[in-house]
């Protein structure tokens, strides 16, 4: 049998630690929401852990013009608060604590949350996404918010008529160099191979840039910084390249330099529930998120897959739903 | 909720206070500091009475961005005694946030 649906006093969570949910789905980003969608139309009792407001990675994304159904794009924030609506009009509580562990036993899957406070569950979707992938250089770290950013949309409008590096060849660096081409006087994008991951119409757009230079087969091997000129703390003053092919240095004067390199799974709730993971840390998981821990389901970024765009974290949400509706019907 | 505040309440409500202070230097146009938000709200009641919570716009406060350095959204930084006593890059979680009062 089905929990029963929630009472619910409207903008009160009625869940407390004594719950026991049908369906705990931890992340809020598209996956989580659409899950939890999914899951509060098939009657289930659902919660969404959110470790922040609602959108996970989206929300870095200027506009959305790639999601169906808006002709003319989509603010990619409203887009997730929608979303969150969405999953509230069916009965979906959200829960604003981050899960910090998860342990499963037979039946029931114990969730811990970063305030202390445990939620037990039958059945969990684990849709914690990814997160930017750091390139691993001297001064990268100390000059994290002085210069060096993982979000261009974010931290552009601080490098107006300046120079701006960005680091990465796939999509989000293509972009990247795309949206800050409209800010600054010159753009550098130093990518390690000599082409680029990125879809074929950013790079026609990008190849029309006059402000744009590419630094192609090089690597960042520093970031180097200075007190001088308008901050008196320490910022970024140049970057330090290498030729892949030649070997050859040189120092590439910037005031900012954009990392996108990729992204890094946040697969540590999965890793505490024993959910197998491939090299590279993503859930190995077919199309309806079923894991090797029954029960535990994910969806979104964190699994292992060809294509990562907020349609298919959505898609896999709705899929993650209805495979952990048939999980608990068959409990 | 944590408020918003104007340069010229800086002085009185962070640099002058007598507990510590957070202060988010945010962007109406950016995702991240939308993200964060609720997060901070939640901050603001759970710490209320020990210490205080505002933020800063950083396009209507020019000055206050330029004075402390802000080249990043959202920035956190915790104020005691009227100076920087720590700061934080990005969105954070509460426990993060939380962390930065202690």
């Amino acid at each position: 049998m089905l929990a029963a649906f929630f009472l619910k006093e409207r903008g009160r969570a009625m869940i407390d630690e004594r719950t026991e949910l049908d369906v705990a789905v931890v992340g809020s980003g598209p996956a989580g929401m659409t899950a939890a969608l999914y899951a509060a139309r098939a009657g289930l009792s659902v919660a969404v852990f959110e470790r922040m407001g609602p959108g996970g990675q989206m929300t870095q994304t200027e506009r959305l013009d790639n999601y169906p159904g808006f002709a003319e794009g989509v603010d990619a924030f409203e887009l997730s608060f929608a979303m969150a609506s969405q999953a509230e009009r069916f009965g979906a509580e959200r829960v604003p604590d981050e899960v910090v562990d998860l342990n499963v036993d037979a039946v029931k899957k114990l969730l811990t949350c970063a305030s202390g406070v445990q939620y037990s569950a039958r059945a969990v979707i684990v849709a914690t996404g990814a997160e930017p992938r750091e390139l691993g250089v001297s001064g990268e770290a100390e000059l994290r918010g002085r210069g060096v950013s993982y979000c261009a949309t974010c931290d552009g409008g601080f490098f107006r008529g300046k120079v701006a590096v960005v680091v990465g060849g796939g999509n989000t660096a293509v972009g990247d160099a795309l949206y800050l081409s409209r800010i600054c006087e010159k753009v550098y994008v130093v990518h390690r191979r000599d082409s680029f991951r990125a879809d074929a119409l950013y790079l026609n757009a990008l190849s029309e840039l006059s402000n744009v230079e590419l630094v192609l087969n090089s690597t960042v091997e520093a970031i180097r910084s200075t007190t001088d000129g308008e901050v008196p703390m320490p910022h970024v003053e140049s970057i330090l390249v290498r030729d892949r092919n030649t070997g050859d240095e040189r120092v590439v004067n910037t005031d900012a330099v954009f990392i996108a390199v990729g992204t890094n799974p946040r697969s540590n709730v999965l890793k505490a529930a024993g959910v197998a993971l491939n090299e590279a840390g993503y859930a190995i998981a077919g199309e309806s998120g079923a894991t090797n821990v029954p029960g535990v389901f994910v969806a979104g970024d964190v699994r292992e897959k060809p294509l990562r765009q907020v349609i298919t974290a959505a898609s896999d949400g709705a899929n993650a739903a209805t495979a952990a509706f048939e999980y608990l019907n068959l409990d | 909720m944590a408020q918003v505040i104007t340069s010229q309440e800086f002085d009185s409500k962070v640099l002058q206070a007598t507990g510590p202070v957070l202060v988010d230097f945010f962007a109406t146009w950016c995702g991240p500091c939308k993200m964060l938000a609720p997060v901070l709200d939640e901050v603001a009641n759970e710490v209320a009475g020990k210490a205080a919570v505002y933020k800063v716009d950083i396009d209507q406060s020019l000055d206050l961005a330029q004075r402390y350095g802000i080249m990043s959204v959202p920035t956190l930084m915790v104020f005691e005694g009227g100076q920087v006593k720590r700061t934080a890059m990005g969105a954070q979680p509460k426990a993060n946030v939380l962390a930065l009062l202690d």
